[in-house]
């Protein structure tokens, strides 16, 4: 029993970290239709980010939140440029942005590798992200993990509130229903799509933000993640936000309870597996957008 | 198109060269000239007054963070030894190539050194799949690398020297050191490839001869940060020691995991073969107290060729930057190349091969002598305990050099091992 909660709470925490990661990806992928390879290094950016607000900021756990707001902003603003130089020139064109953003990524990681140097760096996680709570029996949960734990279930959170409840939540899903009737009906769609652009990449910022606490931060970083995060965003449903959220969890603790049985590599191997069969019985994956402009 | 500028660059070279030896006829040594007469390919070029050596690191990538300082203290020992004259009053010329924590890139890398860049020997590589990956290109073209970590054995080529610890002077006596603490019950975690998992068949082989027990086995991709499963079957294993065969900054997401899963060097030890003080550093000293590592050699090793070592390498690199087990392998390495040349009074690989036997070096490790037989060196096994300040301080050391035992013939236990 103790096994089975310990590695529950392990995938929960693995998809925690897909969610994250995800999350960003549904909007600019689910939502606009654009394949951004460079989503990887906007979570690189997130990351290093962190690493440059600790060495002017001695205190870590200062530092880590001073690194939220400031990865979403500067990942963000990345994401606008992106979007404004190149994106914004190939809507129609799906596969074409899949070539031009996956230039940009490798020009990002080489520009990483020049400020940065090429060898890995790490952050020094605040001390009270070092430890854990036991709840008893045996069971532990690490203090980092609640953390990314909670900063994703937040994001979910806020990235709902704001695509229900706001006027920009509105423009944007009118745009992602029917783009032309939106611009007819006097939404600024280009605005629109910038500003989308700038929650989705703003987003990878944060989430490399909370990569900082699981591992090494390099050039690579963001790319390590990137088809997993594809993964739950086309599982999921694209476009929907709660196939996204359901579905990283779902991979999470098969990931994890996959492994627990057997190894790394063959619980890789089994959870591919499973997504292929999964997407043969339900191509859509698991939630559905109605629109008309989308089959 | 490549193809065809790289042999017309390779043509001029070979004009030059010859156009250098024939003006230089009188003094100039050239081993190409003497192993071509048995059909090799060896093309070092030591006709001028520099002689070229390849200095073959990772610069970028996973293994990065323990490869750049290896190279740095090769440097260094090029450095000094053109200070104090050369080799056979030749300057030392370094060429770096960066093998970007890639084995075909590595490959590629050492060919081009030996062909284009015509180096007299090259040092280098840290993994073993980037040592397996060059192995070949070494012995086609007859070149000498010269090897600086750690590694799992089994292995012996008459164009490697192998300057770092084989296993039975490293993980035997970790094994014993373990045994005699009490320690018998081991969970084995390693990254997945050539390495780990070879040392945790040795390591398999040894616990059912002396009574120790593997109580589990994982083993994450090169590069992998996701340890939260790992680390928790660890934890349910009931292990009494964790053997860390993991490379390059896995370490780091494992080690982060180990401590927020609650487990300390109290609860469960962690023994590790593949990090040293520079690794220490960049993961974090708070992850690793107390935590055992087994090598030969520390910052904190005393002698004065270690004391005169350390001083140089913080003179050049910064006062900051810890010295490890295979700077200093890399370090003696050049050293004992320079040793075999002069003995063998030419850079010919044949004749520095066969004056090898026997060479000895007061190095900052301690007295290292070379076995001409394997091509390894006697060294004197060392475990150390991480300390608060990122230093490693020996807890224990075999006393005396260990003869080197790639094969393991000397341990019945071992039969059947390849």
């Amino acid at each position: 029993m103790t096994v089975i909660l310990n590695q529950s709470f392990t995938g929960i925490s693995i998809g925690a970290v897909l969610l994250l990661i995800a999350l960003g990806l549904t909007l600019t992928f689910g939502q606009m239709g654009v394949i951004n390879m460079a989503h990887g290094e906007f979570i690189m950016t997130g990351a290093y980010t962190t690493y440059v607000l600790q060495k002017s900021i001695s205190d870590a756990g200062l530092s880590l939140l001073v690194a939220l707001p400031v990865a979403f902003l500067v990942a963000g603003a990345m994401g606008v440029l992106l979007e404004w130089l190149l994106i914004r020139r190939l809507y129609t064109r799906p596969l074409d942005t899949l070539l031009v953003t996956w230039g940009v990524s490798l020009m990002l990681q080489q520009l990483a590798r020049d400020i940065f140097g090429a060898p890995n760096v790490q952050t020094h996680a605040p001390d009270l992200l070092t430890g854990n709570i036991s709840v008893g029996g045996g069971i532990t949960l690490a203090n980092s993990r609640l953390f990314i734990l909670a900063l994703a279930l937040l994001c979910v959170l806020a990235l709902t509130l704001i695509l229900r409840l706001t006027p920009l939540g509105r423009r944007i899903r009118a745009v992602v229903q029917n783009r032309d009737l939106a611009e007819v009906s006097g939404i600024a769609t280009g605005r629109v799509d910038r500003m989308t652009f700038f929650i989705g990449s703003g987003l990878a910022g944060v989430a490399g933000v909370a990569l900082t606490l699981v591992g090494p931060i390099g050039p690579t970083t963001g790319t390590n993640y990137i088809v997993d995060a594809f993964l739950v965003v086309v599982v999921g449903g694209i476009g929907q936000l709660k196939g996204s959220v359901l579905t990283a969890f779902v991979l999470g603790v098969l990931q994890s309870v996959l492994e627990y049985s057997t190894t790394v590599s063959v619980a890789k191997v089994m959870v591919l597996v499973a997504i292929v069969a999964f997407l043969q019985w339900r191509p859509q994956g698991l939630y559905t957008l109605r629109t008309r402009s989308l089959a | 198109m490549s193809g065809f500028s790289i042999s017309r660059r390779g043509l001029l070279a070979g004009v030059s060269a010859v156009g250098a030896s024939a003006a230089l006829s009188a003094c100039g040594a050239k081993t190409g000239d003497s192993a071509s007469t048995d059909g090799s390919g060896a093309t070092a070029d030591t006709s001028g007054s520099t002689v070229k050596v390849g200095l073959l690191n990772s610069l970028s990538g996973t293994m990065a963070i323990s490869e750049v300082t290896v190279h740095n203290a090769l440097l260094l020992a090029v450095k000094e030894i053109n200070a104090a004259g050369g080799v056979l009053g030749k300057r030392l010329q370094a060429v770096s190539q960066d093998g970007a924590s890639d084995w075909p890139t590595f490959a590629e890398k050492a060919e081009a050194l030996i062909t284009d860049d015509k180096v007299a020997a090259t040092f280098g590589c840290w993994t073993s799949a980037s040592r397996k990956a060059v192995k070949p290109v070494f012995e086609r073209y007859r070149s000498p690398l010269f090897y600086p970590v750690q590694y799992e054995g089994l292995e012996q080529s008459p164009y490697i020297f192998y300057i770092g610890a084989t296993t039975n002077q490293q993980i035997v006596p970790a094994l014993d050191y373990l045994k005699k603490q009490g320690l018998t019950k081991l969970y084995l975690v390693g990254s997945d490839y050539v390495f780990p998992r070879t040392a945790n068949k040795i390591i398999t082989a040894y616990a059912k001869a002396n009574g120790m027990q593997v109580v589990g086995e994982d083993y994450a991709p090169l590069g992998s940060t996701e340890f939260s499963t790992i680390v928790n079957k660890v934890k349910d294993s009931g292990a009494d020691a964790v053997f860390n065969t993991l490379n390059g900054d896995s370490n780091v997401a494992f080690f982060k995991e180990y401590k927020s899963s609650g487990m300390t060097a109290k609860s469960m030890p962690v023994l590790s073969v593949s990090i040293a003080e520079e690794e220490v550093k960049s993961i974090g000293t708070q992850y690793l107290q107390d935590q055992l590592t087994a090598w030969n050699y520390y910052e904190t090793t005393p002698g004065a060729a270690n004391t005169t070592f350390v001083k140089a390498y913080q003179a050049a690199y910064g006062k900051d930057k810890p010295t490890s087990d295979p700077m200093e392998a890399a370090y003696i390495s050049v050293y004992l190349w320079k040793e075999m040349v002069e003995k063998a009074g030419s850079f010919d690989v044949a004749k520095i091969k066969a004056a090898a036997d026997g060479i000895v070096l007061d190095a900052p490790e301690g007295k290292v002598t070379v076995d001409g037989a394997t091509q390894h060196v006697h060294k004197t096994a060392r475990i150390g305990k991480i300390g608060a300040d990122g230093l490693i301080t020996e807890v224990w050391n075999s006393g005396k050099p260990i003869k080197p035992d790639p094969y393991l013939k000397g341990y019945s236990w071992a039969a059947g091992l390849s």
